[in-house]
Protein backbone atom coordinates (compact mmCIF):
# COMPACT_ATOMS: atom_id res chain seq x y z
CA UNK A 1 0.00 0.00 0.00
CA UNK A 2 1.18 3.53 -1.21
CA UNK A 3 2.60 5.45 2.22
CA UNK A 4 1.03 8.83 3.09
CA UNK A 5 3.35 12.02 2.33
CA UNK A 6 2.87 15.21 3.43
CA UNK A 7 3.03 18.11 0.71
CA UNK A 8 3.55 21.39 2.36
CA UNK A 9 1.97 23.96 0.38
CA UNK A 10 1.82 27.37 2.55
CA UNK A 11 -0.21 29.48 -0.74
CA UNK A 12 -3.20 31.63 -0.03
CA UNK A 13 -6.78 29.71 -1.14
CA UNK A 14 -6.99 33.20 -3.05
CA UNK A 15 -3.72 33.58 -4.55
CA UNK A 16 -4.71 33.49 -8.49
CA UNK A 17 -7.57 36.08 -7.26
CA UNK A 18 -5.04 38.03 -5.57
CA UNK A 19 -3.09 38.08 -8.97
CA UNK A 20 -5.54 38.60 -11.47
CA UNK A 21 -6.26 41.83 -8.74
CA UNK A 22 -3.01 42.81 -9.14
CA UNK A 23 -2.81 42.52 -12.90
CA UNK A 24 -5.96 45.01 -12.86
CA UNK A 25 -3.90 47.74 -10.04
CA UNK A 26 -1.14 47.82 -13.02
CA UNK A 27 -3.39 47.89 -15.70
CA UNK A 28 -5.48 50.56 -14.29
CA UNK A 29 -2.16 52.47 -12.74
CA UNK A 30 -0.61 52.67 -16.27
CA UNK A 31 -4.09 54.55 -17.85
CA UNK A 32 -4.53 56.27 -14.92
CA UNK A 33 -7.82 55.37 -13.36
CA UNK A 34 -8.80 55.31 -10.43
CA UNK A 35 -11.14 52.36 -9.14
CA UNK A 36 -13.17 51.81 -6.28
CA UNK A 37 -15.16 49.20 -4.72
CA UNK A 38 -17.97 50.51 -2.67
CA UNK A 39 -19.71 47.45 -0.54
CA UNK A 40 -22.46 47.66 1.97
CA UNK A 41 -25.40 45.39 2.83
CA UNK A 42 -28.82 45.71 0.08
CA UNK A 43 -30.58 48.44 0.89
CA UNK A 44 -27.66 50.56 2.42
CA UNK A 45 -27.44 53.10 -0.01
CA UNK A 46 -25.11 52.47 -2.82
CA UNK A 47 -27.07 53.25 -5.73
CA UNK A 48 -27.81 56.65 -4.09
CA UNK A 49 -24.34 57.13 -2.87
CA UNK A 50 -22.82 56.50 -6.43
CA UNK A 51 -26.39 58.77 -7.75
CA UNK A 52 -25.26 61.87 -6.09
CA UNK A 53 -21.08 61.19 -6.50
CA UNK A 54 -21.69 60.92 -10.38
CA UNK A 55 -24.49 64.07 -10.10
CA UNK A 56 -21.17 65.95 -8.01
CA UNK A 57 -18.19 64.79 -9.76
CA UNK A 58 -18.98 64.35 -13.68
CA UNK A 59 -18.43 67.67 -14.82
CA UNK A 60 -14.40 67.39 -13.32
CA UNK A 61 -13.56 63.34 -14.17
CA UNK A 62 -14.50 61.16 -16.67
CA UNK A 63 -16.70 58.26 -14.21
CA UNK A 64 -18.11 54.92 -15.14
CA UNK A 65 -19.72 52.36 -13.01
CA UNK A 66 -19.17 48.85 -12.85
CA UNK A 67 -22.52 47.09 -11.35
CA UNK A 68 -22.91 44.01 -9.54
CA UNK A 69 -26.11 42.49 -8.98
CA UNK A 70 -27.37 38.99 -8.97
CA UNK A 71 -29.79 39.67 -11.72
CA UNK A 72 -31.07 42.55 -12.11
CA UNK A 73 -30.14 45.60 -14.64
CA UNK A 74 -32.18 48.77 -12.70
CA UNK A 75 -29.08 49.71 -10.96
CA UNK A 76 -27.37 50.33 -14.11
CA UNK A 77 -30.48 52.04 -16.42
CA UNK A 78 -30.48 54.67 -13.25
CA UNK A 79 -27.00 55.17 -13.98
CA UNK A 80 -26.95 55.50 -17.85
CA UNK A 81 -29.50 57.89 -17.24
CA UNK A 82 -27.13 60.61 -15.52
CA UNK A 83 -25.00 59.90 -19.13
CA UNK A 84 -22.47 57.34 -17.51
CA UNK A 85 -20.93 54.54 -18.95
CA UNK A 86 -22.27 51.74 -17.06
CA UNK A 87 -21.52 47.65 -16.89
CA UNK A 88 -23.55 45.17 -15.45
CA UNK A 89 -22.29 42.14 -14.44
CA UNK A 90 -24.98 39.54 -13.42
CA UNK A 91 -23.52 37.50 -11.02
CA UNK A 92 -25.94 34.62 -11.44
CA UNK A 93 -26.32 33.80 -8.26
CA UNK A 94 -22.82 34.83 -7.35
CA UNK A 95 -22.90 36.78 -3.69
CA UNK A 96 -19.65 38.93 -4.81
CA UNK A 97 -17.79 40.44 -7.32
CA UNK A 98 -14.05 38.90 -8.04
CA UNK A 99 -11.49 40.22 -9.84
CA UNK A 100 -11.70 37.71 -13.24
CA UNK A 101 -15.53 39.42 -13.17
CA UNK A 102 -14.09 42.51 -12.82
CA UNK A 103 -11.13 42.22 -15.47
CA UNK A 104 -14.39 41.22 -17.71
CA UNK A 105 -16.16 44.17 -17.54
CA UNK A 106 -12.96 46.44 -17.97
CA UNK A 107 -12.80 44.83 -21.24
CA UNK A 108 -16.34 46.95 -21.78
CA UNK A 109 -14.71 50.13 -20.79
CA UNK A 110 -12.55 52.72 -22.77
CA UNK A 111 -10.17 53.12 -20.11
CA UNK A 112 -8.13 55.94 -21.64
CA UNK A 113 -11.06 58.11 -21.58
CA UNK A 114 -12.26 57.67 -17.89
CA UNK A 115 -10.40 58.83 -14.72
CA UNK A 116 -12.42 56.89 -11.99
CA UNK A 117 -14.63 54.02 -12.04
CA UNK A 118 -16.83 52.85 -9.52
CA UNK A 119 -17.75 49.35 -8.39
CA UNK A 120 -21.52 48.62 -7.19
CA UNK A 121 -20.42 45.47 -5.49
CA UNK A 122 -23.07 43.07 -4.54
CA UNK A 123 -24.82 43.88 -1.48
CA UNK A 124 -23.71 41.81 1.13
CA UNK A 125 -21.20 42.11 4.13
CA UNK A 126 -19.91 38.85 4.15
CA UNK A 127 -18.30 37.85 0.49
CA UNK A 128 -16.96 40.76 -0.71
CA UNK A 129 -14.55 41.65 1.37
CA UNK A 130 -12.64 38.29 0.70
CA UNK A 131 -12.49 39.12 -2.88
CA UNK A 132 -10.01 41.47 -3.94
CA UNK A 133 -11.29 43.24 -7.40
CA UNK A 134 -7.87 44.95 -8.17
CA UNK A 135 -9.74 48.25 -6.92
CA UNK A 136 -7.44 51.54 -5.40
CA UNK A 137 -9.46 52.08 -2.45
CA UNK A 138 -12.38 50.15 -0.93
CA UNK A 139 -15.25 51.94 1.13
CA UNK A 140 -18.62 50.01 2.85
CA UNK A 141 -22.02 51.95 3.83
CA UNK A 142 -23.05 50.83 7.08
CA UNK A 143 -26.98 52.61 7.17
CA UNK A 144 -28.07 53.82 10.92
CA UNK A 145 -31.08 51.44 10.98
CA UNK A 146 -28.71 48.24 10.15
CA UNK A 147 -27.54 49.27 13.42
CA UNK A 148 -24.11 50.08 15.11
CA UNK A 149 -23.45 46.21 15.97
CA UNK A 150 -22.51 45.37 12.12
CA UNK A 151 -18.49 45.02 12.88
CA UNK A 152 -19.42 42.36 15.63
CA UNK A 153 -20.84 40.32 12.85
CA UNK A 154 -19.06 40.66 9.96
CA UNK A 155 -15.81 42.23 11.16
CA UNK A 156 -13.61 41.29 7.97
CA UNK A 157 -15.49 44.04 5.61
CA UNK A 158 -14.50 46.63 7.96
CA UNK A 159 -11.27 45.25 8.73
CA UNK A 160 -10.22 45.59 4.65
CA UNK A 161 -11.49 49.10 4.08
CA UNK A 162 -9.83 52.48 3.23
CA UNK A 163 -13.30 54.13 4.49
CA UNK A 164 -16.19 53.81 6.28
CA UNK A 165 -19.59 55.82 5.67
CA UNK A 166 -22.50 56.08 8.07
CA UNK A 167 -25.80 56.76 5.79
CA UNK A 168 -29.30 57.63 7.09
CA UNK A 169 -27.80 59.89 9.78
CA UNK A 170 -31.18 61.19 9.29
CA UNK A 171 -32.65 58.62 11.06
CA UNK A 172 -29.96 58.78 14.21
CA UNK A 173 -32.93 60.79 15.61
CA UNK A 174 -35.00 58.77 18.56
CA UNK A 175 -32.79 55.42 17.31
CA UNK A 176 -30.46 53.39 19.73
CA UNK A 177 -27.93 53.72 17.24
CA UNK A 178 -24.34 54.65 19.11
CA UNK A 179 -22.20 56.16 17.00
CA UNK A 180 -19.13 55.98 19.12
CA UNK A 181 -19.76 52.64 19.87
CA UNK A 182 -19.76 51.93 15.88
CA UNK A 183 -16.36 54.05 15.73
CA UNK A 184 -14.58 52.06 18.95
CA UNK A 185 -15.34 48.91 17.07
CA UNK A 186 -14.33 49.87 13.42
CA UNK A 187 -11.12 51.57 15.01
CA UNK A 188 -10.11 48.31 16.92
CA UNK A 189 -10.41 45.97 13.74
CA UNK A 190 -8.56 48.79 11.29
CA UNK A 191 -6.99 52.25 13.29
CA UNK A 192 -6.50 53.56 9.60
CA UNK A 193 -10.19 53.83 8.34
CA UNK A 194 -11.90 57.19 7.48
CA UNK A 195 -15.49 57.28 9.03
CA UNK A 196 -17.69 59.56 7.38
CA UNK A 197 -21.17 60.29 8.55
CA UNK A 198 -23.84 61.57 5.85
CA UNK A 199 -27.41 61.28 4.45
CA UNK A 200 -27.83 60.97 1.26
CA UNK A 201 -31.18 61.92 1.55
CA UNK A 202 -30.81 65.47 3.25
CA UNK A 203 -27.13 65.59 1.41
CA UNK A 204 -25.84 66.34 5.17
CA UNK A 205 -22.09 65.41 5.39
CA UNK A 206 -22.02 64.38 1.09
CA UNK A 207 -18.91 67.19 0.51
CA UNK A 208 -17.34 65.45 2.87
CA UNK A 209 -17.40 62.07 0.96
CA UNK A 210 -16.92 64.15 -2.58
CA UNK A 211 -13.83 65.61 -0.95
CA UNK A 212 -12.92 62.33 -0.25
CA UNK A 213 -13.11 60.70 -3.16
CA UNK A 214 -12.13 63.77 -4.93
CA UNK A 215 -8.37 63.80 -3.28
CA UNK A 216 -8.13 60.04 -4.23
CA UNK A 217 -8.86 60.86 -7.39
CA UNK A 218 -6.62 63.97 -7.60
CA UNK A 219 -3.35 61.44 -5.41
CA UNK A 220 -3.85 58.69 -7.61
CA UNK A 221 -3.41 60.29 -10.95
CA UNK A 222 -0.58 62.31 -9.59
CA UNK A 223 1.48 59.55 -8.14
CA UNK B 1 -22.33 30.89 -0.31
CA UNK B 2 -18.96 32.11 -1.18
CA UNK B 3 -17.57 28.93 0.13
CA UNK B 4 -18.52 27.59 -3.33
CA UNK B 5 -16.03 30.18 -4.92
CA UNK B 6 -13.21 30.00 -2.02
CA UNK B 7 -13.37 26.36 -2.26
CA UNK B 8 -13.10 25.95 -5.98
CA UNK B 9 -9.91 28.19 -5.41
CA UNK B 10 -9.08 25.57 -2.74
CA UNK B 11 -9.49 22.80 -5.16
CA UNK B 12 -7.10 24.21 -7.86
CA UNK B 13 -4.35 25.00 -5.58
CA UNK B 14 -4.25 21.48 -4.19
CA UNK B 15 -4.68 20.27 -7.20
CA UNK B 16 -1.60 21.91 -8.93
CA UNK B 17 0.60 20.84 -5.99
CA UNK B 18 -0.79 17.59 -5.80
CA UNK B 19 0.23 17.33 -9.35
CA UNK B 20 3.83 18.84 -8.84
CA UNK B 21 3.97 15.87 -6.08
CA UNK B 22 3.70 13.49 -8.10
CA UNK B 23 0.77 12.33 -6.55
CA UNK B 24 -1.89 9.94 -7.14
CA UNK B 25 -4.62 10.47 -4.76
CA UNK B 26 -5.43 13.51 -1.41
CA UNK B 27 -6.00 12.31 1.56
CA UNK B 28 -6.65 15.57 3.41
CA UNK B 29 -5.90 19.05 2.86
CA UNK B 30 -5.27 21.48 6.01
CA UNK B 31 -6.36 24.94 5.82
CA UNK B 32 -6.06 27.68 8.24
CA UNK B 33 -8.88 30.28 8.48
CA UNK B 34 -8.80 33.40 10.09
CA UNK B 35 -11.49 33.77 13.15
CA UNK B 36 -12.58 37.28 11.11
CA UNK B 37 -13.76 34.74 7.67
CA UNK B 38 -16.89 33.65 8.08
CA UNK B 39 -16.45 30.62 6.01
CA UNK B 40 -18.55 27.88 7.40
CA UNK B 41 -16.39 24.62 7.67
CA UNK B 42 -19.80 22.28 6.90
CA UNK B 43 -19.93 23.65 3.44
CA UNK B 44 -16.54 24.06 2.54
CA UNK B 45 -16.40 20.45 3.03
CA UNK B 46 -19.31 19.88 1.03
CA UNK B 47 -18.42 21.89 -2.15
CA UNK B 48 -14.97 20.18 -1.99
CA UNK B 49 -17.09 16.61 -2.29
CA UNK B 50 -18.57 17.65 -4.77
CA UNK B 51 -16.20 19.78 -7.33
CA UNK B 52 -13.38 17.49 -6.57
CA UNK B 53 -15.60 14.46 -7.74
CA UNK B 54 -13.59 12.45 -10.38
CA UNK B 55 -10.23 14.29 -9.55
CA UNK B 56 -7.47 12.63 -7.53
CA UNK B 57 -8.62 14.83 -4.85
CA UNK B 58 -11.89 12.92 -4.55
CA UNK B 59 -12.98 12.20 -0.87
CA UNK B 60 -10.04 14.38 0.58
CA UNK B 61 -11.11 15.23 4.28
CA UNK B 62 -10.73 19.08 4.51
CA UNK B 63 -9.17 20.19 8.19
CA UNK B 64 -9.85 23.59 9.00
CA UNK B 65 -7.72 25.55 11.59
CA UNK B 66 -9.01 28.60 12.88
CA UNK B 67 -6.51 31.52 13.68
CA UNK B 68 -7.75 33.12 16.47
CA UNK B 69 -7.48 37.36 16.57
CA UNK B 70 -4.53 39.09 17.85
CA UNK B 71 -3.83 42.75 18.62
CA UNK B 72 -1.17 44.30 18.55
CA UNK B 73 -0.78 47.48 21.36
CA UNK B 74 -0.35 51.11 19.91
CA UNK B 75 0.83 51.91 23.13
CA UNK B 76 3.45 49.37 24.27
CA UNK B 77 3.61 46.66 21.09
CA UNK B 78 2.22 44.10 23.35
CA UNK B 79 0.32 41.41 20.85
CA UNK B 80 -2.78 39.72 22.29
CA UNK B 81 -5.33 37.42 21.62
CA UNK B 82 -8.93 39.19 21.85
CA UNK B 83 -12.02 38.63 20.64
CA UNK B 84 -12.85 41.13 17.56
CA UNK B 85 -16.82 39.86 18.36
CA UNK B 86 -17.52 41.32 21.53
CA UNK B 87 -19.72 43.97 22.80
CA UNK B 88 -16.84 44.86 25.48
CA UNK B 89 -13.96 47.10 25.48
CA UNK B 90 -11.15 45.88 24.02
CA UNK B 91 -7.65 47.18 26.28
CA UNK B 92 -4.16 45.90 26.02
CA UNK B 93 -3.72 43.43 28.93
CA UNK B 94 -0.48 45.27 29.98
CA UNK B 95 -0.54 49.04 29.77
CA UNK B 96 -4.67 49.15 28.97
CA UNK B 97 -4.29 51.65 26.35
CA UNK B 98 -7.28 51.01 23.61
CA UNK B 99 -5.02 51.63 20.68
CA UNK B 100 -4.34 48.49 18.88
CA UNK B 101 -3.95 46.92 15.15
CA UNK B 102 -5.18 43.68 13.79
CA UNK B 103 -2.43 40.98 13.53
CA UNK B 104 -3.73 38.06 13.48
CA UNK B 105 -7.65 36.88 12.08
CA UNK B 106 -7.78 37.12 8.31
CA UNK B 107 -5.74 34.35 6.92
CA UNK B 108 -6.90 31.84 4.47
CA UNK B 109 -4.56 29.44 2.85
CA UNK B 110 -3.44 26.17 2.54
CA UNK B 111 -1.09 24.66 4.75
CA UNK B 112 -0.56 21.38 3.63
CA UNK B 113 -2.16 18.19 1.99
CA UNK B 114 -1.26 14.54 2.59
CA UNK B 115 -1.12 12.75 -0.63
CA UNK B 116 -0.37 9.03 -1.80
Amino acid sequence: MAEIRLIDVREEILAENRQEAGDIRAVLKRHGVFMLNLMSSPGSGKTSLILRTIRALKHAFRIAVIEGDIDAMVDAEKVVREGIPAVQIRTGGACHLDAPMIAAALKELDLAALDCIIIENVGNLVCPAEFDTGAARRAVILSVPEGDDKPLKYPLIFSVSDLLVINKIDYLEGSDFDADALTTRVLRLNPGIRILPLSCRTGDGVSEWISWLREEIENFRRS
Amino acid sequence: MHELAVTESLLQVVLRHAGEGGAGKVVSVSVRVGELSDLVNEWMQRYFDYLSRGTIAEGAFIRIERIPATFRCGGCGDVFPADPRTREAIRCPLCASGEMTLVTGRECFVQQIEVM
